[in-house]
């Protein structure tokens, strides 16, 4: 996962302002900041400039892994490993595997979507240092790190201000 | 248009509904809460010592005998599983169709899946006689040949479908946690609540890049979750409808039982919900009326259609022509059990009905009792549908009776115990209403003043 940065950060106290300021940072060229927000603001996102995430196409491979895989193990033990005649059904008896097939679609596909988003995320993270405890309940941020292209603290500093900053602070670590 | 009442009431911001949710996790707990605590505690060690009890002697101390191969510990199992439904249609298939009311009642909702899961597949597992080889259940690799499960059996598919069921609610339920914790670990003053909050937390920071993942896998889990839902209890049902037993072998049990397992969760949901309404007075402006009153609602529907399924069977029986399946059904409303029968009926059917009137389906003390009525009823529909099938099928010369003893009590009031236990910690240690889905709905039938 990314290293720590230094940074500047705006903090709002309202969603709908910040989601005006995000939406004009984009416009001004801003291309690696991000928001921090206490629950995901609507729009954000497009505001932002995130691309929709593209965990479904892991889903549906694992599912398709987890069909495959819960087939095959009811074919390998009821057929191939030790064939036993239960009530005269046939070995391989494909309508009384679905549902143990189903199932196991169901289970590689919702583990492996939630481990995927873990991963991305960067979690677990140990300690991650945090840039004001509000930020998790009513306050929201707009984050500029160094990594941006032509960063300069008081550029930035200016920039979040002249958006309706309530505060702004410089961040040494995060 | 017409205007929607509002789903939080009072005039919240966002820093009250992080307060008020955290509220009862950092503080103390009352003597209400307490004496509920210790009471379900009493009971979860009386559940703990009867099984105990029942392991060490043997199952022959449960009414379980020929012909009565299935009762308490099926019965029950299949009424708790039935019970944990409501969590996932709430959790999941409500928030596929962007029913906004959810956010308030879908972590309690959820919590009660989880435990009510739990209680439920400790069941199966007495009911095997020999828990200690309950392991046997799985395909595992073994010196026996290799031994393997028989993969055409229901009670199999049951193993499988139950234990992903489980794992996906819990995950399902956890991921929803995780920005709460968040916000939690970033409210404490007190170390180790931090430290606590911290590692449940995974260190949650919540940019949008996170929040673009996480809302993508919630909707995807909520995808998952619903058809799994369906396909658990219609699994349950194959338990049953795929043995040649008459009052069994029907094709109308997989709609039925989801049906019955969905009102049976909603009347659960609304038990607890009065109570934490009563317990957390706070949480009566997130848990309104209107929410109440929503989901009674979905029970006087659900209940009408576990009425259907009821006349449904009683026609079929008649227009299948076949004496056995005749003979089952006047057997069970007028043969020997026939009060489970008419318990059944009037409190699963008669009951809802009051639902009817707009004050009944807005007074707590109404609703409360109804969904009392429902917990007994649903009980009963899974003891009649189990016993009375079994007690007598083709031949006269087999015909019995459910021997039911004190340990059958013991253990069914006992899963209560644990049951509420694990609730009432819930309560304490888990923010009871998701603080992060809540926000996004505030302003929701209400005018948003300022810009």
């Amino acid at each position: 996962m990314a290293k720590r940065q230094s940074g500047v950060a705006g903090i709002w106290s309202d969603d709908q302002l910040i989601l005006e300021a995000a939406e004009k940072m984009r416009l001004a060229g801003y291309k690696k900041f991000d928001a921090i927000t206490p629950f995901p603001v609507h729009g954000m996102e497009e505001a932002v400039g995130i691309k929709r995430s593209t965990i479904p196409w892991v889903t549906f491979f694992a599912a398709l892994v987890g069909g495959f895989c819960g087939m095959y193990l009811q074919y390998w033990t009821s057929a191939v490993s030790w064939p036993i005649n239960v009530g005269g059904k046939p070995m391989f008896s494909i309508p009384a595997f679905i549902p143990v097939t189903f199932e196991l679609t169901i289970l590689f596909a919702a583990l492996a979507s939630v481990g995927t988003m873990f991963f991305l995320n960067g979690l677990p993270k140990v300690d991650p240092p945090i840039i004001d405890p509000d930020l998790t309940s009513h306050k929201f941020a707009l984050w500029v790190p160094d990594s941006e292209e032509g960063y300069s603290v008081e550029k930035v500093e200016a920039f979040l201000k002249e958006l309706g900053a309530e505060e702004v602070k410089r961040v040494a670590e995060y | 248009m017409m205007d929607r009442n509002p789903l939080i009431l009072g005039n919240k911001t966002y820093k009250d509904i992080t307060d008020d949710i955290c509220e009862p996790v950092e503080r103390l707990p009352g003597k209400q809460w307490m004496l509920m605590f210790f009471s379900a505690k009493a009971l979860f060690l009386f559940y703990l010592t009867s099984v105990a009890i029942i392991l060490f002697t043997g199952m022959g101390l449960m009414g379980t005998n020929h012909p009565i191969g299935w009762g308490t510990d099926i019965v029950t199992f299949v009424f708790w599983i039935g019970i944990g439904h409501a969590g996932t249609l709430i959790s999941a298939v409500l928030f596929l169709f962007r029913q906004k009311w959810r956010t308030s009642v879908a972590r309690s909702a959820e919590a009660m899946t989880v435990f009510a899961v739990m209680t439920a597949g400790i069941f199966p597992l007495i009911h095997t006689g020999r828990p200690w080889l309950d392991f046997w259940l799985l395909p595992y690799p073994n010196q026996r040949g290799p031994l393997w499960v028989n993969f055409r059996s229901p009670l199999l598919w049951d193993v499988f479908a139950v234990s992903t069921y489980a794992t996906v609610s819990i995950v399902f339920w956890y991921v929803g946690l995780v920005p709460d914790f968040a916000t939690i670990r970033d409210r404490a003053k007190n170390k180790m609540r931090k430290k606590i909050y911290g590692i449940l937390s995974l260190g949650w920071r919540g940019s949008t890049r996170n929040w673009s993942h996480y809302e993508m896998v919630y909707m995807l889990l909520a995808g998952l979750a619903t058809p799994l839902v369906l396909s658990v209890h219609t699994i349950v049902s194959f338990d049953f409808a795929v043995a040649s037993l008459p009052g069994w072998h029907t094709t109308i049990f997989p709609p039925y039982f989801v049906a019955g397992a969905i009102f049976s969760g909603f009347g659960m949901v609304v038990t607890l919900l009065t109570l934490v309404r009563i317990g957390f007075p706070k949480f009566k402006d997130y848990i309104t009326i209107d929410h109440m009153e929503v989901m009674n609602k979905i029970i006087m529907t659900t209940g009408l259609l576990v009425g259907y399924a009821y006349c449904s069977e009683l026609f079929i029986a008649w227009y299948s022509g076949m004496k056995y399946e005749q003979y089952a059904f006047i057997n069970r409303a007028l043969g020997p059990y026939w009060w489970a029968y008419w318990i059944m009926f009037s409190c699963n059917v008669f009951v809802p009905q009051i639902f009817w009137f707009r004050a009944a389906r807005r007074s707590i003390p109404i609703m409360f009792v109804v969904s009392i009525f429902v917990n007994i009823g649903m009980w009963f529909e899974r003891f009649v549908i189990t016993v009375t099938s079994l007690h007598r099928d083709f031949l006269p010369s087999n015909w019995g009776m459910y021997e039911w003893s004190i340990y059958d009590a013991a253990i069914l009031f006992g899963s209560f115990g644990m049951f509420l236990t694990l609730f009432l910690l819930y309560l304490r240690a888990f923010p009871a209403i998701s603080i992060a889905e809540v926000k996004p709905v505030l302003y929701v039938g209400k005018k948003r003043g300022g810009h």
